[in-house]
């Protein structure tokens, strides 16, 4: 009998591997797509059809000088980077990536952390990154990351609280906080987003705003900021950036499709239950695959099709309409749930 | 003059449907025709009377038809053609009749591709191909000497052939 903290270790090695291979193809996809949008071919030429582009660009920034520029402050300006990949990774730990893995009579949970308090603790861990932006821009100690660093903070503080207020239908409608919970509320019922469509696209926009993606980059602005927090860094700091925001990215995909599209689960068998055989449970870390790397997809999508929004416009519409909109999704949910309860 | 702004109602003023109507233009444009030419590979098509890189050429009976003249070094603007006057081998048919040139310089550098030689030359033995990419690691390689300016302007197909009687 292999020991738990064995299985543990595997469990944690598997999940940070696949994640990080899926955060560098990404990158990739980011590229394909981009180039498919706009009427060209896209990166090929580094191994078949392109598919060795992100070890190149890897390769490339670990290769590159690490520059420290003398006005920065060393600390703070080291420890930045660090904070925005952090929290991406120790949040795939309550993602329920599949049911269950039988091998022999061994049943092993798709989970690594099968947390009570799930979406809390991915929500404590997801306003962590926005320290690594803003210490990035105050440690820069230049004007471009600075106000990179400043919008950064105001958008995510903002947008945080939508993203925590639009789920709370959710988990209201489930009556639970773990997120392996809601998945098996899905695939016995309907998939959320059919009963709570207001909350999964404040969510998916709130999303794009946490992960400072297009149409709400501000804190990067290319062309107003030259890059905002990530002006002064280069070599693998820099890589660090890159990675923390494309991991967010595939943590932001994972939770929409545990919260609303039913994770692992389709409304058939033998998708809509828990795997008994070890085949079954492949095939629900496949389907839970297959879905994030849709959403990735519209998370590119949307990035070259929706210019930038102002600043102005991106604060009135995350406190004016996505805040209140939430508040009333709340107060109707609990009064459509108190009404079907009697 | 007076722009009218068209009355939104509430759905089109949440712009949601200007943002679903872009997607689906860009969701369009991700399966169709791409412009994109594969350049090394790829060359693009030049058309008419492109001036590329001035070659030497040679007859159909393999004779280098250049008789150094050197009308095309006396008409060249930025002075790219320096040609060193010789005999034919005496050998040759046409030996103690014709001149040839010993050496026959063309620096690509200063060239600037005007087609004067072409244009002057009496034994239409200078033309300017459609070579446009040319390249070197160092000054030396890119004055190209006779046998390169040869190899790149190959044999000519002329209607009239010279010395050549019914």
């Amino acid at each position: 009998m292999i020991p738990e903290l064995v299985i543990h270790v595997i469990k944690i090695a598997g999940v940070i591997g696949v994640m990080l291979g899926i955060v560098a193809y990404t990158v990739m996809a980011e590229r394909w797509v981009s180039a498919w949008i706009q009427d060209r071919i896209g990166p090929n030429r580094v191994g078949p059809l392109g598919l060795l582009q992100p070890l190149a660009d890897g390769l490339k920034l670990m290769l590159k000088e690490d520059v420290l520029p003398h006005h920065v402050n060393k600390v703070f300006y080291t420890i930045g980077p660090t904070l925005v990949v952090m929290p991406a990774l120790i949040n795939i730990a309550v993602i329920p990536w599949g049911s269950n893995l039988f091998f022999g009579s061994r049943e092993v949970k798709c989970v690594i952390a099968n947390l009570d308090i799930g979406i809390l603790f991915v929500f404590a861990f997801a306003a962590l990154s926005v320290y690594g932006i803003v210490l990035a821009g105050w440690a820069s100690n230049s004007k471009y990351p600075f106000l990179g660093g400043i919008r950064s903070s105001a958008q995510m503080i903002s947008y945080e609280v939508c993203l925590g207020l639009s789920v709370v239908p959710v988990f209201m409608q489930v009556g639970a906080l773990n997120l392996g919970k809601v998945v098996e509320y899905q695939a016995g019922h309907a998939w959320l987003v059919l009963t709570q469509p207001l909350s999964f696209f404040i969510f998916l926009v709130s999303a794009f705003a946490e992960t400072n993606r297009t149409p709400f980059d501000l804190p990067e602005a290319e062309q107003e900021l030259v890059g905002g927090y990530n002006t002064e860094y280069s070599s693998m700091k820099f890589g660090m950036f890159m990675l923390g925001e494309y991991a967010a990215m595939f943590i932001m995909s994972c939770l929409m499709t545990t919260l609303f599209f039913g994770g692992w689960s389709l409304p058939f068998a033998p998708f809509n239950a828990p795997a008994q055989t070890l085949g079954v449970g492949l095939a629900h870390v496949g389907v839970f695959l297959v879905k994030v790397c849709c959403f990735l997809f519209v998370f590119i999508w949307v990035r070259w099709t929706i210019p930038r929004f102002r600043y102005d416009q991106l604060m009135a519409l995350g406190w004016k309409v996505f805040i209140p909109l939430t508040i009333v999704n709340v107060f109707v949910t609990g009064v459509w749930l108190a009404v079907k309860a009697n | 003059m007076q722009v009218k702004r068209p009355k939104l109602n509430l759905f089109e003023r949440t712009y949601i449907p200007q943002i679903l109507a872009g997607m689906w233009i860009t969701l369009k444009h991700i399966p169709r025709r791409k412009f994109t030419r594969q350049y090394p590979e790829e060359k693009p098509p030049l058309y008419g009377k492109y001036r590329g890189a001035p070659t030497l050429v040679k007859d159909v009976e393999g004779r280098v038809k250049c008789v150094s003249c050197q009308l095309c070094e006396f008409v060249c603007p930025p002075k790219a053609i320096r040609i060193t006057p010789g005999e034919r081998p005496s050998d040759a048919p046409d030996a103690n009749v014709e001149k040839e040139p010993k050496d026959f310089v063309i620096d690509m550098l200063r060239c600037i591709y005007c087609g004067y030689c072409e244009e002057v030359c009496p034994e239409e033995a200078i033309f300017l191909k459609k070579d446009f990419a040319i390249a070197g690691y160092n000054r030396e390689e890119l004055k190209f000497h006779k046998d390169k300016l040869l190899e790149l302007g190959g044999v000519h197909d002329d209607k009239i052939w010279k010395w050549k009687h019914e």
